[in-house]
């Protein structure tokens, strides 16, 4: 069951044109792998998807329905969401206020709305209790956590309001070897639940493991649409760099 | 440090570390600034007989009102990441709105009170409208309204101060209901409410976001550039706020009433703990800053202090409540 379809995409920023009208799909229970090399818009693709960047042409749908007109935060409620490569947390905030940011629970007190912050804490430990993270504090900043714990928060984020589609930016790029493991098993997971996973990320390997599919970005084309268990390592390095004999590149990669 | 032989967790928090957490999670105010209000109190009161009375508690409370509300704007602007410097000029150029209106026009008082608070509020419109469509800079936008605005307010007060405001809004000024000064009640309902709003509504949570990460706060779908607009609007209505109670209290709209407050604003805020570079503020902690600075004054009055000392001290202490803060906070983080 397709969940997402991204059709036609195209993107130029003033005389530079990152997207030559991009197709790809992602169903429902779905990892699809994005790869292709540095430029060749992967990031600029997904921000498409999210509603960062407005596209000048060419749709976005989800479960049938488009949301091109939606905003960033539409989207969310729709069940788009990113776990962006930096992150985008707001460091000097708590695991709660990041985990509910734009989407505080309220509480009226004599007509005005105010932040629930104790549904807050109790919902984001729930959550970071699920996802089996080791978090020093809930109620610490975010910034004085290691890089894996900050990971834990920006994925929990993304986790606690039932995503349909979630676009994992380079998660495993920052990541010790245990903390990657941890991420391929939690998509995984969530491929189990139903839920369509666009991961992108430079680590082949990682790709290859995890994906049941892989679309090959190259000069804002997509360049290559691969079943994964039909697919090896030399076929996603020739597709990437566009073609040639790889053999040698791949055998470097499959290395890791 | 553990309270038990079996615990030997290192990262245990201390009790006065669980005590600051409890402080800055449920009222958004560091003790430090606390203890150091206390402090300077307890010295005052040491220092001279006079210090620890009603009445000279009320006069601390009014001396600080109209730079109080003032720095509540600040705090709200700051903590998002911005920035106002036109908030002393956007005091003088509502107080002459203010008066121009009730004493030109003769229009009747709640006429010239929504006058004065909504010509603050247009320049904060013009601020931050500028700001979050022509993506000029606020340090500049603000800076140049703290010309504009000046001019402006001379402009329309022929450079004369415009005396004889209407005796229903020199209450607001000079009117002590059961002994307590308007200014005073107004400044405190003001901080109680604004505190409320920053700590624990959604609009202060997303102030407080943007700050600390803009693109955190747009990729969670907060409409940054809107957010942004309101919080000038809301900062040039405080300052028109601020101006209503200086007008009122003098008896007249004065072009150069405000001057470099704008700074003692900022002061306050900062050392109440509001970072300069957005992510992190409490009207209470401004609050507390704003009395710390009243104290100061205050008791340096009493004991006779030349006034160009006290702003020698008020600049030490703005120094050292952040040094204290940035302490603190590389003790406690690695960001």
């Amino acid at each position: 069951m397709t969940l997402l379809t991204v059709s036609g995409i195209r993107k130029s920023f003033g005389a530079v044109d990152v997207l030559h009208g991009v197709d790809f799909s992602v169903g429902a229970g779905e990892v699809l792998g994005l790869v292709g090399d540095n430029g060749a818009g992967k990031s600029t693709l997904m921000k498409i998807v999210t509603g960062m960047y407005k596209a000048d042409a060419g749709d976005v749908v989800l479960g049938g329905t488009s949301v091109l007109d939606l905003s960033p935060g539409e989207r969310r409620a729709k069940g788009i969401e990113m776990i962006y490569q930096d992150l985008a947390l707001a460091k000097q905030q708590d695991v709660a206020a990041n985990i509910f940011l734009g989407r505080e629970p309220v509480r009226r007190v004599f007509g005005v709305n105010f932040v629930d912050r104790t549904k807050m804490k109790q919902d984001a430990q729930a959550m970071i209790t699920r996802l089996g993270a080791n978090l020093p504090a809930i109620n610490r900043p975010v910034g004085s956590f290691s890089g894996g714990q900050q990971q834990s928060v920006a994925i929990a984020r993304a986790l606690t309001f039932n995503p349909k589609v979630v676009i994992m930016d380079e998660p495993t790029a920052a990541l010790a070897v245990r903390e990657v493991q941890g991420v391929l098993d939690l998509i995984r997971q969530l491929r189990d639940q139903g839920i369509g996973v666009i991961l992108i990320s430079h680590r082949l390997n990682d790709v290859l493991s995890v994906t049941d599919r892989i679309v090959v970005l190259h000069h804002g084309r997509a360049a290559a649409n691969l079943v994964t268990k039909e697919t090896t390592m030399t076929d996603v390095v020739s597709a990437i760099v566009g073609g040639g004999d790889m053999a040698e590149a791949a055998a470097h990669e499959a290395q890791g | 440090m553990a309270t038990s032989p079996t615990r030997t967790d290192a990262r245990r928090p201390g009790r006065w570390a669980r005590l600051q957490a409890r402080s800055i999670e449920q009222l958004h105010v560091r003790l430090e600034s606390l203890i150091v209000l206390i402090a300077l109190s307890t010295l005052m009161a040491i220092l001279s007989p006079y210090f620890l009375s009603v009445s000279n508690f009320l006069n601390i409370l009014l001396a600080t009102s109209t730079i109080g509300v003032l720095a509540i704007a600040a705090t709200f602007v700051l903590s998002s990441g911005g920035l106002d410097l036109s908030l002393g000029s956007v005091l003088g150029f509502s107080g002459v709105c203010g008066a121009a209106v009730a004493v030109k026009l003769g229009a009747p008082m709640p006429i010239a009170v929504i006058a004065t608070i909504g010509a603050g509020a247009l320049a904060g419109l013009v601020n931050g409208l500028i700001i979050t469509r022509a993506f000029v800079p606020a340090f500049i936008v603000t800076l140049g309204m703290l010309g504009i605005a000046r001019g402006l307010a001379l402009v329309i007060s022929d450079g004369r101060v415009i005396y004889g405001l209407p005796n229903a809004m020199v209450y607001l000024g000079q009117g002590r209901p059961f002994g307590i000064p308007m200014p005073v009640i107004i400044f405190i309902v003001t901080a109680i409410v604004t505190h409320m709003v920053l700590a624990y509504t959604r609009y202060g949570r997303h102030t407080l976001a943007i700050g600390d990460s803009e693109n955190a706060a747009r990729t969670s779908g907060i409409n940054v550039d809107f957010h942004r607009l309101t919080l000038y609007v809301l900062s040039g209505g405080l300052a028109g706020l601020a101006g209503l109670l200086f007008a009122t209290r003098i008896n007249s709209g004065d072009p150069t009433a405000g001057i470099a407050y704008e700074l003692t604003a900022i002061t306050a805020a900062i050392i109440g703990g509001t970072n300069l570079f957005g992510g992190r503020g409490s009207i209470l902690g401004t609050m507390i800053g704003a009395l710390i600075m009243g104290v100061l004054q205050n008791g340096l009055n009493l004991l006779a202090v030349q006034s160009y000392y006290q702003q020698m001290a008020i600049g030490g202490v703005l120094i050292l409540a952040v040094f204290i803060d940035q302490y603190q906070v590389r003790k406690e983080s690695r960001i």
